[in-house]
């Protein structure tokens, strides 16, 4: 029994987030963190790890730098580390991407009881297609935005986010599930964890690793197998700056309400 | 086997939209993607088609074509009595490879965005999510880009006879804005922000001569794995975000101690007359329910005055509160993109900002009571 995790490391969009001047994100600049919903999907394999004795792999794609994210999963529990990385898997849109990740849960192997989890969607593109596109392309079941997940054996069991609600909906494994934070809450490290996990091994697979999956085809994968491509990116127009209340909070908030008064907003 | 060849462009033909109905019951979605497809198949030269899948769902149809279809293709069986990505997914693919389309619009709700990543793998096509705005033509896009961009337009190449769907999107939380093409595959796919595209007047005449069809489709219990055991509806208490006079809006800036932060804001909200507001990052938290979302993918507000507590300021925000009277921000990070847009400024931790706020609007209240 295998619960295979894909995650992702991500700008941090809450902080700062530098453009370049051709409206283009400044990635280098900026901070990486782990997906917070994909730590949402590992959460729910570590909890079936504990419960079942489920072994808990962590898969991603991205540079060589995302291993240090990886090795802080096995800190948490994780049992198994792939980093898919090669400069032929870069520009993948979540097509092509999904392409990838397939492949390389192919090779990891699937089998009866196990089961696929990732987060609802990533921070950065918010797209939330990787997840039903990896479960297309391996022909599994899917069930997306999982806020409580039980199994049976081979019965999985979640209930599924709607906007005005939700569903109970069941599967049976091998099947393919994406988590929203209400699932759970993330454990942390152990401090054995954080101790050894700079020796722990990460399995890499390159290109020449995953070339012979029928999913893996320079034109079906990377920037020139995506179907989609970025015609443009910008920002939008600065608007007037407004006026930038200064000295003490206390002055500040006493000027602001004077100003309301002033105006006869409140 | 699939022999459908999706990279013969020429072939595929037609705006579609995938109308979604809950329970029997249109979204407001299907209707704001009609109006804008509408808009599309116009510029194109194409028709309009709705399609909807459902059971007994057919005294629908007419009037998804008084919002704009040409054409409506109504797919009813018990086994799409209930959403199912295998159900829905399996006749709207066979539907697609039948039929052809140029470009397939869904609305971007969680179902939505359960269908359309599965279907978009299926058919081999690029789709792109949450789209807020969609242009064929190159000129509308050239005019969009002159008031919503930066960019130096004279510099976008006016191709005559392109009929690329271009779909603009928000990107890494809202910083950046991305127009994206599918220019190699068919149909383009869409999944469009509930709430972003203006919904059409219902036309009668439009409505009596739009075409219903009942196209066949193949679809087998044992093909759907997996089983609906409950739809449970959620009744959330209202909030009238919409007609508020003040909004007093919380960010992720209140993750210190949310509880703390919501409960100073209800005092405030309170004091002014006013309700609370969340951000996107807040609602998705949890720590207040998506009926305070302020912003694209929430409601849009216009008050006297509104309050922004924690929050960054991304576009998406900014596009559901940007028309309020008076902007005010609070954030410790002095360069938040929000003080770029609000009108008065404080760049100060809203934890030792919020209680003053509310210290003052109380004052304010015993004033008037006294007088």
């Amino acid at each position: 029994m295998k619960a295979i995790v894909c995650v992702k490391q991500v700008p941090d969009t809450a902080g700062k987030v530098a453009v370049k001047p051709d409206g283009t994100m400044d990635r280098s600049s900026m901070p990486t963190i782990t997906n917070p919903d994909d730590l949402c999907a590992l959460e729910a394999a570590l909890t079936l790890k504990d419960q079942f004795g489920y072994r808990v792999i962590v898969l991603s794609m991205g540079p060589f730098s995302a291993a240090g994210m990886l090795r802080e999963m096995k800190a948490m529990g994780a049992d198994d580390a792939v980093l898919v990385s090669g400069r032929e898997f870069g520009g993948s849109d979540t097509f092509a991407t999904s392409q990838i990740l397939a492949a390389a849960i192919r090779q990891i192997g699937l089998e009866d009881r196990d089961i696929v989890l990732c987060g609802r969607q990533a921070i950065d593109g918010d797209t939330a297609q990787v997840g039903p596109q990896i479960a297309e392309k391996l022909g599994l079941p899917q069930i997306t935005y999982v806020s409580e997940l039980k199994i049976d054996g081979s019965t999985v069991t979640c209930k599924r986010e709607l906007e005005d609600g939700y569903m109970v909906l069941q599967a049976q494994t091998p099947c393919l599930l994406t988590c929203v934070k209400a699932l759970n809450t993330p454990r942390y490290m152990t401090v054995r964890g954080i101790l050894e996990c700079d020796r722990e091994p990460i399995t890499v697979m390159d290109y020449a690793c995953l070339a012979g999956d029928p999913l893996i085809d320079p034109s079906t994968i990377g920037l020139k197998g995506s179907p989609t491509n970025v015609f443009r990116s910008f920002s939008p127009p600065a608007g007037a700056p407004g006026r930038m209340l200064d000295g003490s909070p206390r002055d500040a908030v006493t000027e602001l309400f004077a100003i309301f008064r002033a105006k006869h907003l409140v | 086997m699939n022999t459908f060849d999706n990279t013969q462009l020429d072939r595929f033909q037609g705006i579609w939209v995938f109308c979604e109905q809950r329970e029997g019951q249109l979204m407001p979605t299907a209707f704001e993607l009609l109006s804008e497809g509408r808009r599309l198949a116009d510029e194109l030269g194409t028709e309009l088609c709705g399609v909807l899948l459902g059971d007994g769902i057919t005294s629908e149809a007419s009037r998804l074509g008084g919002y704009g279809a040409d054409r409506v293709l109504v797919c009813n069986s018990p086994l799409l009595a209930h959403y199912t990505t295998d159900g829905y997914a399996s006749v709207l693919c066979q539907l697609v490879e039948q039929q052809k389309p140029e470009a397939l619009l869904l609305g971007a709700t969680s179902l939505g965005k359960d269908l359309a990543p599965r279907c978009a793998a299926r058919l081999h096509t690029g789709l792109c999510a949450d789209c807020t705005q969609l242009h064929v033509d190159t000129q509308g896009y050239i005019s969009f880009l002159q008031e919503a961009s930066t960019l130096d337009t004279s510099r976008i190449p006016i191709q005559s006879g392109d009929r690329t769907l271009k779909m603009t999107r928000p990107a890494f939380g809202g910083h950046l804005m991305a127009t994206i093409i599918c220019p190699r595959f068919r149909p383009q796919m869409a999944t469009v922000r509930p709430g972003v595209m203006k919904c059409a007047p219902f036309d009668p005449v439009r409505a009596a001569s739009c075409t219903i069809e009942f196209p066949e489709f193949s679809l087998r219990e044992q093909d759907i794995a997996v089983r609906v055991l409950n739809i449970v509806k959620q009744t959330r208490e209202a909030v009238d975000l919409t007609g508020a006079k003040v909004v007093v809006s919380l960010g992720y800036g209140i993750r210190r101690d949310p509880e703390t932060a919501i409960r100073l804001a209800n005092e405030l909200a309170a004091a002014l007359g006013g309700v609370v507001g969340a951000s996107r990052a807040a609602v998705d938290e949890g720590w207040l329910s998506s009926e305070h979302q302020v912003g694209q993918t929430g409601k849009t507000v216009r008050p006297k005055i509104y309050i922004a507590l924690g929050i960054s300021g991304a576009i998406q925000h900014r596009a559901g509160m940007q028309d309020s009277q008076v902007i005010v921000a609070v954030n410790k990070n002095p360069a938040a993109p929000i003080f770029a847009y609000a009108d008065y400024g404080i760049a100060e931790d809203l934890f030792t900002v919020l209680p003053l706020m509310v210290e003052a609007a109380k004052k304010k209240t015993t004033e008037e009571e006294l007088s």
